[in-house]
């Protein structure tokens, strides 16, 4: 396996370290799609209840599209940013700052779409359109809390993931670690289009 | 409530039931048990401290890696839990012997019970049965030194533990969920049932799930990724693809109910409404939910054991495995329909007809391969050279009655019959049909054949023999009845009955539950026995049974790094085809360094605060669960930040652990004819019958 | 083991599924008292019949390879590499497959022909070979815990622990509960189907001889669930009519106050002493307004949350906070 290079998109060193990547992203994969197969479930428990209103407040009440726009270009613009911190890791192994500075960007931008994720869900507490009050609502909510927790933990993951190129610099171990996050990150935005599409926009049109 | 102890209270401690709640054959069963687990944790942990093993327990065992261990401790807690498990099936024999318009167990323990011995037995014991054999063997069998991802394997051991020590737990503290493994809301919910029972399920099931879904992707990961050279999909054994098939199903299959749980969690905690009766909650989304997991869960359990009987034929009528080809696409069959069935758990539920006989019809197709199967066991031992030793015991009673529970099976598929017999004792007796016959007695036959791999010593036939024929009758009588009084309109889950026809059928069932419980304690005796003859029974150059696959080109037990070199694949069955033309154990010609992966406190960590997040969740005492959760993250960021060298067998060391075993085989001349099989002469060197045939 | 005591234990494991063809009629569907139960009974018989087809070569073969094929049998050829046959392998997948398209088309028409919401019609009783004439009959059956509510709307009756059937006239049940999840079932007459808390559900059945069922919940509802079962008679129709007139004679009246105290949980006994009624067995009530069943779907439905106090069967149950909505609220759905 060690004859070509696996893993172009990391640049590894050749001493090996490809292979030992390739497991774990493989491994990876297998996790992203399982966890895929738990955002398509509750994809599918909103489906059923998307009509479980109660008399409660429905779509039209909780959709926000200026909100959910911005929220969609920041996360979007998170998983650009994540891109260039890919491209810069691989092109610029040396200069562990122009990484550094994209994951900034990544992160900075992600932190911006929770803040403004928050600011929905207290928006919703306050027009009474709270996860108690109908089956519809504690969809949504689980849905897009579910989500939002996945990128809370996300930015986490990137804190630690900046402190680890602090200390050891870009590795192959740590670009191991890098391109996995980009895969959990990028997967995060793939279920945002979903959300943003069947949960946002199908609910108001 | 208080901030320090939530809603725990002197008061939920089951010790002193007795006094507590007066004398009664029911609270002394429920005191009973609840000393017997805190007794036992006792006498287990002043065991290791009277012996000093506690630092060798620390270190060879809980913080290993090492995945023979691991599967090794895997099947170990399955016992543990067994016991519990085979202990409460009597306790509800008895009590349904006595129910003719009553019984001895109070409704609320009755129904406790229930529960709790059906989460045990598919969660705790079934599960790490089949995890633990997946463990030992997927390795040794592809030819690699150890799982893809060494850690988290043990991980999911803790993750295993958790669930199962909070149930166990339960039994002390509080009392566990009442309606059922399935726990269907609105009954366990909130308004129902305010705790703490469901919430113990809810964790326990929740965390145990996570970590079969990481061994699930584990295991995938390192049957596609980590085999030998030369080991391409086809030339797998039979067991690896079905380890491979259950891999993925855990991967894909646990998901549903994790969000089942965690919703049911939400719904509980936090009031929202997706199972509730009101605001547009509903129940059928959780029915829903819970069989997309129920189902494969079946298969989950059942291929491996598939595995093991495919294994257990063809070695044991020294033979070909027939049809190969056919087994690994009945196996593939089977995974890919089992996630098409699920809606035959309830065909009742006021489904259009067209949607009945879809799921009713899928239900059907998997008939097809599963009786593929059987032919093909069949077919294998035809033409060969069968030897009775205790896993063709256990292939024999599988046989007769596996094809019982399938024809039990295929009646249920058919919504028209089902609407008659779902919720009966005709779905207890058909569930118990395959899953004790199908899956237990082959991981049972399973132990015999490879407890002398990781122990380096062969069981005792004849206690092994008489514990399977006790655990065949023993089922007859347990279940068999069942279907009768079934088919009589006997519901199950029921603690009384008026029908005086029905108490005959129950009086054999606690017979044979009596029987169960005897064929249970003969495994221990079995041990004891075979423990105290190991001089005898030892098998160290560790082919005791003329086996087939790659594990048995190792001695017994294996040493830690599975292969001295890592073997070149050039066929199916390559040990058994080296051993028919007479030159197997060649010497590596060069010998490397071996990397192997170091010990870690993980998965210990991940046990300890996972236990303590699911006890403190269940009895809202919030600063524990906070704590628990922080603890973990911060140790897995710590965790990540740290240097882990890898542990380096010199190749000196291996290639003198290597000669002193082919030594010993060179030394022993003439391997063992099958005769003398089950004499104190198989010493792990097998002279093949294949060889005199060819 | 001797020859005496082998005969003994084969004796007695064949006769151990004698008492399913006993003559009584509680026996549930193997004693049918129409024809849905026997069309159940029909079908089991039948796969059964077809099933053993495929599983006999198992059940025969195993023994006689075992056998055979033992290593102490010097005769048997012994063929170590055999491992393929393609006859062998069309026949492994061609004969279950063969039995299982059988079985599926078996199964279809069973199904259609039986669909619990599919209501008798006269063109089903020529089909399925049963006589029915009359009216059809609506009840409507109210699951709470632990004893079943069976409401005749259109008779202005109501009976709890016994549910009263006249033979030969269609009958639908239309079915629900006031706390948790049950499922209904007269075995004698037709499968069961669960009743769930807002929602309804239907099984049409008609009986077309006299006799006697056991009306049974199988989905465990808590501690009384093993007394929730209410006989269900089929008689003719002067009895039904007789029946009902003694119902419209009692003293009971089933409005929203008895309901209330009805539903909380408890057996027949509870529920008569909670209602001052002397005596055992059922209770007959008369009806005041027709609407109560479909009220207490609603009452789940209307967006209102029904607090755990409200709700029969939860443990914080008080008959005083349970409110029905009016019947002018209603928004009933009666979709599957």
């Amino acid at each position: 396996m060690s004859e070509q290079n696996v893993h172009p998109g990391m640049n590894l060193g050749y001493d090996g370290g490809e292979e030992e990547a390739e497991v774990k992203i493989f491994g990876f994969w297998a996790f992203v799609m399982s966890d895929l197969v738990t955002f398509g479930l509750v994809f599918a428990i909103f489906g059923t209840m998307a009509g479980s209103t109660a008399g409660g407040p429905g779509p039209e009440e909780v959709t926000d599209l200026t909100s959910v726009a911005i929220q969609t270009v920041l996360l979007l613009g998170s998983s650009f940013g994540f891109s260039w911190a890919s491209l810069s890791m691989k092109y610029h192994p040396k200069s562990r700052w122009r990484t550094l500075g994209w994951l900034a960007v990544a992160a900075t931008s992600a932190l911006g779409f929770l803040v403004l994720e928050v600011v929905d869900f207290h928006h919703w507490t306050t027009i009474g359109a709270v996860p108690q009050r109908s089956g519809y609502l504690s969809a949504l909510w689980a849905l897009v809390g579910l989500h939002g927790l996945h990128v809370a933990g996300g930015l986490i993951w990137m804190a630690a993931m900046t402190g680890q190129i602090l200390v050891f610099g870009l590795t192959d171990d740590i670009k191991s670690r890098v391109t996995r996050m980009g895969l959990y990150w990028h997967f995060l935005d793939v279920v945002w289009v979903g959300i943003f599409s069947m949960v946002f926009l199908a609910g108001v049109a | 409530m208080n901030a320090l102890f939530g809603r725990l209270s002197w008061s939920e401690l089951k010790l002193f039931e007795t006094f507590t709640h007066g004398w009664s054959i029911d609270t002394l069963v429920a005191a009973g048990a609840a000393w017997a687990v805190v007794l036992g944790a006792v006498a287990v942990a002043g065991w290791l401290t009277w012996a000093g093993l506690w630092g060798r327990f620390w270190r060879d065992w809980l913080t290993s890696v090492d995945h023979k261990k691991i599967g090794i401790m895997y099947i170990v807690l399955g016992f543990v839990m067994m016991a519990r498990g085979v202990a409460e099936g009597l306790v509800m024999r008895s009590h349904q012997a006595t129910a003719l318009g009553g019984g001895v167990l109070s409704e609320e323990h009755w129904a406790e019970l229930f529960s709790t011995h059906g989460t045990i037995m598919i969660f705790f014991v079934a599960m790490p049965f089949i995890t633990g054999f997946m463990n030992y063997l997927i390795p040794l069998q592809i030819g690699a030194r150890d799982m893809a991802f060494p850690m988290l394997n043990q991980i999911s051991l803790g993750l295993t533990a958790t669930g199962a020590a909070l149930t166990m737990i339960s039994l002390v503290v509080g009392v566990f969920e009442t309606g059922g493994w399935t726990a269907y809301p609105p009954f366990t919910g909130a308004a129902f049932d305010p705790g703490p029972g469901p919430d113990y399920w809810v964790w326990a099931i929740v965390l145990s799930g996570f970590g079969s879904m990481f061994s699930g992707i584990n295991f995938a990961v390192t049957i596609y990724k980590m085999r030998a050279p030369g080991m391409t999909y086809m030339r797998m054994p039979v067991f690896t693809w079905t380890a491979l098939c259950t891999s993925i199903l855990l991967t894909f299959a646990l998901p549903p109910l994790t969000v089942a749980g965690l919703m049911q969690a939400l719904d509980r905690y936090l009031e929202f409404n997706f199972f509730t009766n009101d605001q547009g909650g509903n129940m059928m989304n959780y029915a829903n939910l819970f069989w997309m997991f129920g189902h494969p869960e079946v298969y989950i359990l059942v291929l491996p054991a598939y595995g093991i009987f495919s294994e257990l034929t063809s070695t044991f009528a020294a033979k070909k495995l027939y049809g190969y080809e056919s087994l690994v696409l009945a196996t593939m069959s089977i995974a890919v329909i089992s996630f098409a069935v699920w809606l035959h758990h309830f065909f009742t539920m006021g489904n259009s007809a067209t949607v009945n006989v879809a799921f009713g019809i899928a239900t059907m197709v998997i008939a097809v391969p599963t009786g593929v199967k059987v032919y093909v066991w069949m077919a294998t031992l035809w033409g060969g050279r069968i030897r009775f030793t205790t896993p063709m015991y256990y292939m024999t009673g599988f046989f007769i009655l596996f094809v019982v529970g399938g024809l039990s099976g295929i009646i249920l598929a058919n919504p028209a019959i089902n609407w008659q017999v779902h919720n009966t004792q005709f779905i207890v007796a058909h569930f118990h049909n395959v899953l004790l016959p199908g899956l237990i007695f082959g991981i049972f036959a399973g132990i015999h054949i490879w407890f002398p791999k990781a122990f380096g010593f062969r069981l005792d036939e004849r206690a092994g023999k008489i514990t399977a024929l006790l655990w065949i009758v023993g089922f007859c009588l347990t279940f068999l009845p069942l279907y009768v009084v079934g088919l009589m309109g006997y519901p199950r889950r029921s603690s009384a009955f008026d029908d005086p026809a029905f108490l005959p059928y129950m009086i054999v069932c606690l017979i044979g539950a009596c029987m169960l419980a005897a064929a249970f304690t003969g495994l221990f005796v079995t041990l004891w026995i075979s423990i105290r003859k190991r001089d005898e029974l030892a098998v160290p150059m560790g082919d005791p049974w003329d086996g087939r696959t790659l594990e048995w080109a190792t001695p017994a037990p294996p040493p830690h790094w599975n292969f001295a070199v890592i073997p070149h694949i050039s066929e199916r069955d390559a040990f058994a085809r080296e051993k028919a033309e007479g030159r197997p154990y060649v010497l590596p010609e060069r010998y490397v360094d071996i990397h192997l992966p170091p010990n870690t406190p993980a998965g210990m960590i991940v046990f300890v605060t996972t236990t303590a997040f699911g006890f403190a969740a269940t009895w809202w005492i919030w600063w524990l669960a906070i704590l628990a959760i922080l603890v973990l993250v911060g140790w897995m960021i710590v965790h990540s930040f740290l240097d882990h060298p890898e542990v380096v067998i010199p190749a000196v060391e291996v290639r003198r652990a290597t000669n002193v075993w082919i030594e010993a085989i060179e030394l022993a001349g003439e391997g063992v004819t099958r005769d003398d099989e089950v004499s104190p002469k198989n010493r792990g060197y097998a002279s093949t019958d294949m060889l005199v045939a060819s | 083991m001797s020859a005496r005591v082998c005969a003994a234990v084969a004796a007695l494991a064949l006769t151990a599924p004698l008492p399913l063809f006993a003559q009584e009629d509680t026996r549930g569907f193997l004693r049918p008292l129409g024809p849905i139960a026997e069309l159940q009974r029909t079908e089991l018989i039948w796969a059964t019949i077809l099933i053993l087809l495929a599983i006999l070569p198992v059940l025969l073969g195993v023994p006689y390879i075992l056998w055979r094929y033992r290593r102490g049998n010097t005769k048997a050829k012994y063929r170590p590499q055999w491992e393929f046959n393609t006859k062998l392998e069309i026949l492994m997948w061609g004969g279950p497959t063969l039995i299982v398209v059988a079985l599926s088309i078996w199964l279809a028409q069973a199904v259609f022909r039986i669909d619990p919401y599919r209501t008798i019609e006269p063109e089903m009783a020529e089909n399925m070979e049963f006589e029915m004439e009359g009216e059809p009959v609506t009840v409507d059956v109210i699951g709470l815990d632990w004893k079943w509510l069976f409401i005749y709307p259109e008779e202005g009756v109501a009976s709890v622990g016994e549910m009263v059937l006249p033979v030969g006239r269609p009958v639908t049940l239309r079915l629900t509960t006031d706390t948790v999840m049950q499922s209904f079932m007269a075995s004698g007459l037709s499968g069961q189907i669960y009743a769930m808390a807002g929602m309804v559900t239907q099984q049409n059945l008609i009986a077309t001889r006299p006799g006697a069922t056991l009306g049974t919940n199988t989905q465990y509802n808590g501690v009384g669930f093993a007394k929730q079962r209410a006989p269900v008679r089929a008689v003719d129709g002067d009895a039904y009519e007789a029946w009902l007139d003694e119902a419209r004679d009692s003293d009971l009246a089933l409005d929203d106050e008895t309901y209330a105290i009805l539903a909380q949980s408890g057996g027949l006994d509870r529920a008569r002493s909670d209602l001052g009624v002397a005596g055992e067995g059922p209770v007959r009530f008369t009806l005041p307004a027709q609407s109560l069943f479909e009220r207490v779907v609603a009452r789940y439905m209307n967006g209102d949350a029904v607090a755990p106090e409200a709700q029969p069967g939860s443990p914080f149950y008080d008959p005083e906070a349970h409110v029905l909505p009016p019947a002018a609220e209603m928004t009933m759905e009666h979709d599957r």
